[in-house]
């Protein structure tokens, strides 16, 4: 593994591989967590959660609590403050319902049904304890077969159920070769290592939140409509989030009961939930089952792929895996269709985690893949160049941009793909474990949402951007500050970037990759105001050399405007401000998606992802011997953090093809495994040598920027890919997922 | 976690006087005991803290060959003692195959052999469990999982043992030093545990108040240094409890195996050691035939108790068959980097 | 009823009366010292998020009883670094990218920290990913982890042949 890093130059800052400006706070443990902040006064907080998954709470022991040293308060259905909305109520998109003590309604294990307010941490657990709650249970629905079928509205954020390009079945008819599989991917848990804290403390009608959030407008909208005041005054501070892969979304319950904890008690109140208790409320990945039906001419060339979705959500609330989506954009087949199906369970509102719908879809589809590939005595990386959709199958759009073919090559050429054996079980290592290859690709929507930032220059030559954009890992404080302080003609050291805050412009979700173009293109587009009004103040200053040179005529780098036509005519920024007599120039921007560009252009990006497993031949156990992606996403902001979202995604498709599992009892409803002991994510001893490699793409009509996301596209391939190597070594197909040894003993 | 008393003991004397009090336990690193306080598994009204008492923690080779191991030396103390690693070289495999450093830094040799059962039905405080609430029933019969018995339990009881440490300890003849207001005895480690039979409850043969002061590796044990291995298999790579693992030792003579020693872990409520199968090998030279039918022995009466063992019946007989490989190969001079991992191949 | 223990905490002598005895290191130190640097990540000895030195070795803090501590040396993030300058373990993380959320980074570099003094890993990329697996890390920056450690270790043999 190498840690050279090449930078990708675009601009003075963009393309830099630059460490993480945060990093300092964070090695020394003094970036502060929603969790690290204690207000004087605070109390402390625990959840009474509930251990059956239907049915009602008969009795809570509210006294044996409140007899409790320490304890303050026990807050239950019948003293909780009433909402000014039913949380059920969806009456603004992006809301999910949550289980806020409004009734004493069991809908899931591990549902809060009781808070204990203390004056420490400790009374307050124990106080929960103390509750010892009693239930009328009724008889859960848990697991696949445990609900009717029916095909929902919509599946992941509004997407249709279903797609059909072309006759699936006239194709299947037509193939020389078909093949069928059914594959299993299991309920997974989001599992960030920082648990959805809260602190809250409200000033009259108006709310104060430490809390870890991936989208502070939303989260805004949502407590607003709860408590019945203004979302302006909500104030949320999340300067960091110790991850959150989908699950800080949107507020979680546990955050809300904080903030009516802090109502009923007129004082701050801290609510950190548990490990398990994050096994719940706080969403997951569905659960799949996929039938995939494929088709294919002597010559390769798929005539039918079939793709069939069955998941679930929960009894009260919609959200579905949309599995099936990335099989409507990978590739091209003379009929596709993908059809999905739930149930309805006793479990927590699925959510959108990290590659939703790609993730679980990618798994199935890359190993039918390979399936199909070796029924046909090809290589599977040929037969993937042999279904290359030119364009976006269904839509027929062109792509924006799509290196896929130069991330195929040189990642097949950096792992030393070629020569592989077509058939499994051909090659042991020098310790007599089997080896195997296997190859996936990887694709994720290029997504951008609506943002805003606002930035300045003032008369001492700094400046400034702020935009309400937020890190949760991905390195926001980075990257968008290279953004910030190229489109302002500014070094590092001269910007002040803020970030993190409510208080400032909405940025949107941090999510669905899309962050970096929606915060980037906005923080582009303030700059550019400044840069602007900048330049028209020069231009039409005879005192200025640049006088005269028109709008387009002057370029802002190193705290100077210059003239295009002529590098040796320039001015600072001070400069201009200063004989203006302006203190400074204010600008704001805007990013959304380009509706017309939408219209014409398919805009996803690319990468493929290959795999080098061992296996012990006789004890099944699985290592990851090497993994090498190579991927195309437009423009690199930073290369140092991309290559770093790159690993930690192929480290989730490891985690999903061979770890994570949520194991319920079906009788019950209850966890088996809602602890990191044994609800495994990899350990640092599981992950191999990796390599990622930066194809370079550029794309001038994603946005303006060019950039595409990194995020979530790692895992897609990746799980497929170590799939396909577990089988190439060892000849055993597992269609269940995740890979454990006990399924390859053979 | 219930508000408790607590006292630090001075002296054995004192902590066997307080001890014996209702509602006691006694509180070393605390990895596991306060782990189980946080889930209400158990719920002690006073606690004990001996992790104070003098004597306890020392590693001390015997004239007589034996080593005797205070029960508050700290696993990894035990591990990275030279003596240890170059005499008992499985079990300080087993120890680093264990958790993680950091537990190893704090856990004890003493509450190692006490740990409890990883059973899902027994840690999550609410579920029927025999263990935890005699008569209550045993939840997990209807849905074991891949970390329930297959070997020595019985309708009241499917959990099993997590230790990776008494794996050897049991195959190695170790025996534990029990302190009590009658004195001191010494059980067999093969002995300490109880298998759950009607009485699940009782997990080992320590009366109240009594208390662990050490371990005892007899001299014998030394005499496989040389062909001892301890192999774990694991959901993943590291940090994790096995599915199944074995310690495998054998001393060679001329060729032939002289004597051999086998024991399991994963598979019952105690490290399951059968000396059948060791006997089946002495007089043999190694052979896979000969580990293959010990290893046949060693599972003969197993018995999974859902779908989702059954397969550790398998994995266990090849375990084994690996174990003794490793083992008649001969102790690496330096542990691998992966200690006792399929993967950790010098 | 309080419970005086005395601690060296980062090289200072603290004597602190602990309100109740459930108190764990990890929320003494988060709760009531204010030292928020180590984080709680699962509270069960199950990820090192928590991990701090206690007498000079890496530790769960949160599964560790305040008053069994009486009369230790604890050593903290917080006290890692003197002033300005890092810690040449901290400078590391921040050079190979070693995190990415950086939750769980206090953990893995007194981890780092205990591994090293362990002194039996040195540089072997094996070693040092088999010692490090006590911490995890749910944003994938492990090749990062390994990196950084791998390349403080050296830089760290290194002074110490040269003193």
């Amino acid at each position: 593994m190498t840690s050279t890093i090449e930078p990708v130059r675009h601009g003075s800052s963009i393309g830099q591989p630059l460490t993480r400006r945060d990093g300092p706070l964070k090695v020394k443990g003094q970036a502060r967590f929603a969790a690290d902040n204690l207000p004087p006064g605070t109390l402390h907080a625990a959840l009474c959660v509930s251990k059956i998954a239907r049915g009602r709470v008969k009795s809570l022991d509210v006294a044996a609590a409140e007899a409790h040293p320490g304890v303050v308060k026990v807050m239950t259905p019948e003293n909780a403050p009433k909402l000014s909305k039913d949380p059920d109520l969806k009456d603004v998109p992006f809301t999910f319902r949550i289980d806020v003590l409004q009734n004493d309604k069991v809908r899931y294990a591990n549902q809060p049904i009781a808070v204990v307010i203390a004056e420490s941490l400790e009374a307050a657990t124990e106080g929960a304890r103390l509750l010892a709650p009693t239930y009328e249970e009724e008889t859960p629905r848990i697991g696949l077969d445990a609900g009717e079928v029916f095909t929902p509205d919509a599946v992941g954020v509004g997407a249709p159920p279903e797609q059909v390009d072309g006759d699936v079945e006239a194709g299947l008819a037509s193939a020389a070769k078909t093949f069928t599989g059914t594959y299993e991917t299991p309920a997974q848990y989001h599992n960030a290592m920082e648990p959805h804290a809260a602190v809250a403390s409200w000033d009259g009608d108006k709310l104060h939140l430490f809390m870890p959030t991936q989208g502070l407008a939303i989260a805004q909208g949502r407590l607003a409509g709860l408590f019945g005041i203004k979302p302006t005054d909500i104030h949320i501070d999340s300067p960091y989030l110790g991850g959150g892969f989908g699950s800080k979304g949107v507020p979680a319950g546990p955050q809300v009961l904080a903030c009516m904890a802090a109502r009923l008690t007129g004082k701050p109140v801290k609510l950190v939930p548990t490990r398990s208790q994050m096994y719940g409320p706080m969403g997951h990945r569905g659960p799949t089952r996929q039938t995939l039906r494929l088709g294919a001419d002597e010559a390769g060339k798929l005539m039918a792929l079939d793709h069939h979705i069955l998941t679930a959500s929960s009894s009260f609330d919609d959200f579905f895996e949309p599995a099936g989506r990335v099989t409507t954009t990978l590739y091209a087949s003379k009929s596709t269709a993908i059809r999905h199906e739930a149930v309805r369970l006793d479990t927590g509102t699925p959510l959108f985690m990290r590659g939703p719908g790609e993730a679980s879809g990618s798994v199935a589809i890359e190993s039918a893949l390979d399936e199909l590939a070796f029924d046909l005595n090809m290589d599977p990386l040929e037969f993937r160049l042999a279904n290359y959709a030119e364009v976006e199958p269904f839509s027929g759009k062109p792509f924006s941009s799509k290196a896929l073919r130069e991330c195929y090559a040189q990642g097949a050429k950096a792992f030393g793909w070629a020569g592989r054996p077509l058939k499994p079980r051909q090659t042991r290592d020098k310790d007599g474990f089997l080896v195997g290859t296997g190859v996936g690709t990887a694709t994720f929507p290029a997504l951008i949402f609506e943002g805003m930032a606002r930035a300045e220059i003032r008369a001492d030559g700094s400046g400034t951007v702020e935009i309400g954009a937020l890190d949760m890992g991905q390195g926001a404080w980075t990257a968008l500050a290279q953004i910030a302080a190229d489109g302002l003609g500014l070094g590092m050291e001269e910007l002040t970037f803020n970030m993190g805050s409510s208080d400032l412009p909405n940025a949107g979700i941090a999510g669905g990759s899309g962050h970096t173009a929606t915060a980037g293109n906005a923080i582009h587009a303030a700059a550019q105001d400044v840069i602007g009004q900048l330049t028209e103040l020069a231009v039409n200053d005879q005192a200025s050399p640049l006088f005269g040179a028109g709008n387009a005529g002057v370029t802002a780098a190193g705290g100077r405007l210059t003239r295009r036509d002529d590098p040796s005519r320039s001015e600072t920024f001070s400069a201009i401000l200063n004989r203006a007599g302006r203190a400074k120039i204010e600008g704001k921007g805007k990013a959304g998606a380009d509706a017309a560009a939408q219209k014409s252009y398919a805009m996803h990006a690319h990468g493929a992802v290959f795999a080098e497993v061992k296996v012990d031949p006789d004890l099944g156990q699985v290592r990851v011997s090497r993994l090498v992606g190579a991927f195309a996403a437009g423009r690199i902001i930073n290369p140092h953090l991309v290559r770093s979202q790159y690993y930690g995604g192929m480290i989730w498709g490891l985690s999903f093809a061979l770890h994570e599992k949520a194991e319920m009892d079906p009788r019950t409803g209850r966890f088996l495994n809602d602890n990191l002991a044994e609800y495994h994510v990899p350990v640092n001893a599981d992950i191999p040598a990796m390599e990622a490699i930066l194809i370079p793409e550029e794309d001038s009509v994603v946005n303006t920027l060019g950039v595409k996301g990194v995020g979530e596209i790692g895992i897609t391939g990746t799980a497929g890919a170590i799939a396909n190597a577990v089988w190439h070594a060892t000849g055993i197909r597992v269609r269940d997922i995740p890979i454990t040894l006990d399924k390859l003993l053979g | 976690m219930i508000l408790f008393d607590y006292t630090r003991a001075a002296t054995v004397a004192d902590a066997l006087a307080t001890g014996r009090q209702p509602g006691a336990a006694f509180l070393a690193a605390g990895t596991n005991l306060v782990d189980l306080m946080k889930g209400g598994v158990t719920n002690p009204e006073r606690i004990i803290d001996i992790t104070r008492l003098p004597g306890l923690s020392g590693i001390e080779a015997k004239p007589d060959g034996s080593l005797r191991i205070g029960a508050l030396a700290r696993n990894s103390d035990v591990a990275d003692d030279p003596h240890v690693a170059k005499t008992y070289p499985m079990v300080a495999e087993a120890l680093l195959a264990g958790a993680s450093a950091q537990l190893r830094n704090a856990a004890t040799v003493g509450g190692n052999l006490m740990q409890r059962t990883r059973c899902q039905y027994f840690t999550d405080a609410v579920s029927p469990c025999n263990k935890r609430q005699p008569g209550s029933g045993c939840a997990a019969l209807g849905h074991a999982t891949r970390i329930h018995a297959v070997q020595g339990w019985s309708e009241q009881c499917i959990a099993t043992h997590p230790s990776d440490f008494c794996v050897p300890l049991a195959a190695l003849d170790a025996s534990v030093e029990i302190e009590g207001q009658g004195g001191t005895r010494s059980v067999k480690l093969t002995e300490f545990h109880l298998l759950p039979g009607d009485h699940p409850e009782r997990e080992t043969v320590l009366e109240p108040g009594e208390l662990i002061t050490a371990l005892t590796l007899p001299a014998e044990a030394a005499r496989f240094a040389g062909n001892a291995r301890y192999l774990k298999v694991r959901d993943r790579t590291s940090y994790a409890f096995a599915v199944v693992s074995a310690a495998a030792a054998m001393i060679l003579d001329g060729g032939k195996i002289g004597q051999a020693r086998l024991a399991f872990g994963g598979l019952a409520l105690k490290p399951w050691r059968v000396t059948e199968a060791e006997a089946s090998l002495a007089g043999k030279a190694p052979s896979p035939e000969a580990y293959a039918e010990a290893a046949r022995i060693a599972l003969d009466g197993a018995k999974p108790t859902g779908e989702a063992n059954a397969f550790k019946i398998e994995l266990a007989r090849r375990v084994a068959v690996r174990a003794l490989t490793l083992a008649a190969a001969g102790t690496p001079a330096r542990l691998p980097a992966l200690p006792a991992s399929p993967f950790g191949i010098v | 009823m309080t419970i005086p223990i005395r601690l060296t905490l980062n090289g200072k002598p603290h004597a602190i009366d602990l309100d109740d005895p459930r108190i764990t290191l990890l929320d003494l130190l988060r709760e009531r010292l204010g030292l928020t640097g180590a984080k709680k990540g699962c509270d069960r000895g199950q990820c090192g998020a928590c991990t701090v030195l206690v007498d000079g070795k890496r530790i769960n803090s949160c599964l560790q009883l305040a008053v069994s501590l009486d009369g230790a040396e604890v050593l903290t993030i917080e006290g890692l670094s003197e002033g300005d300058a890092l810690h040449p373990v901290q400078a590391a993380f921040i050079a190979h990218d070693g995190f990415q959320c950086g939750f769980c980074t206090p953990g893995q570099i007194m981890s780092a920290v205990g591994l090293i003094r362990e002194g039996k890993a040195g540089t072997d990329p094996e070693r040092i990913r088999e010692g490090m697996s006590g911490n995890l890390c749910r944003c994938g920056a492990y090749a990062g982890i390994l990196e950084a450690v791998k390349d403080a270790s050296g830089r760290m043999e290194q002074r110490e042949d040269a003193a």
